[in-house]
């Protein structure tokens, strides 16, 4: 299994905070995530995490390339939309 | 004296802030900020989210950096989660120092980069509905002064 978090607004977009996915098909990069978001998740939420100020944690290390993820069975990847000012 | 904490229940600051200024003997000043949810209009509720690997690892980070940039005794920085009522304090940062300036200036710092550059993502509860909130301008112009 691998481990989805959605932050802040992005958990609306999913409508859940959290999604499990099933490693069965192996290594997940950028683009595999993407399709996952919409077909398992939820449509629409692909684009949602498209946006460029979305950053990418990937076992709580923020990614400073999201497009270069590799997700692998037993990670988790979280999506963290900007942080709300004061 | 370093102490740095996320709460998920209600704080009273002079609980900590009296406890955090008798663990830094020998101060010279001590300077406490403390943020309370806003009475706006229409506001029954701030709700803040966090990420458990990256919020409070991020915070020590943050003390870090004001320990190498001020000459700071102690420091003390408490943010709260969950749900909140207007009037709760929401945030509390205290440093310890031989000088004022320090002191003074290491709140200011924190201060800035827990509103602007912390993982917190806050919505409020407005005629019983939730909107994010967004990032502004004003947070990363508070975050510019710092960068020199």
């Amino acid at each position: 299994m691998i481990r989805f978090v959605y932050l802040g607004k992005l958990a609306d977009a999913a409508g859940k905070s959290e999604s499990q996915i099933a490693s069965s098909s192996g290594d997940l990069d950028w683009p595999d995530i993407l399709a996952l978001l919409d077909d398992h998740v939820r449509e629409g939420l692909a684009d949602a995490v498209r946006d460029k100020r979305v950053k990418v944690a990937l076992n709580g290390e923020v990614l400073a390339d999201r497009e270069g993820i590799v997700a692998r069975h037993g990670d988790e990847v979280a999506f963290l939309p900007p942080v709300s000012g004061g | 004296m370093r102490d740095i904490r996320l709460l998920t229940e209600m704080f009273i600051p002079g609980t900590l802030i009296g406890p955090f200024t008798q663990a830094n003997p020998g101060l010279g000043g001590v300077c406490t900020f403390v943020g309370e949810v806003r009475y706006d209009e229409g506001v029954e509720a701030l709700e803040l989210s966090h990420y458990e690997p990256l919020t409070l690892p991020g915070m020590h980070a943050l003390a870090d950096r004001a320990f190498e940039r001020f000459t700071l005794m102690g420091l003390l920085m408490v943010h709260r989660v969950g749900v909140l009522r207007p009037g709760e304090p929401i945030v509390c940062v205290s440093a310890a120092a031989l000088h004022r300036r320090d002191a003074i200036d290491a709140v200011d710092f924190c201060m800035d980069h827990l509103k602007s550059a912390a993982w917190f993502w806050k919505r409020q509860l407005r005629a019983g509905e939730w909107h994010w909130i967004e990032p502004r301008d004003d947070d990363h112009r508070d975050l510019a002064r710092w960068q020199s």
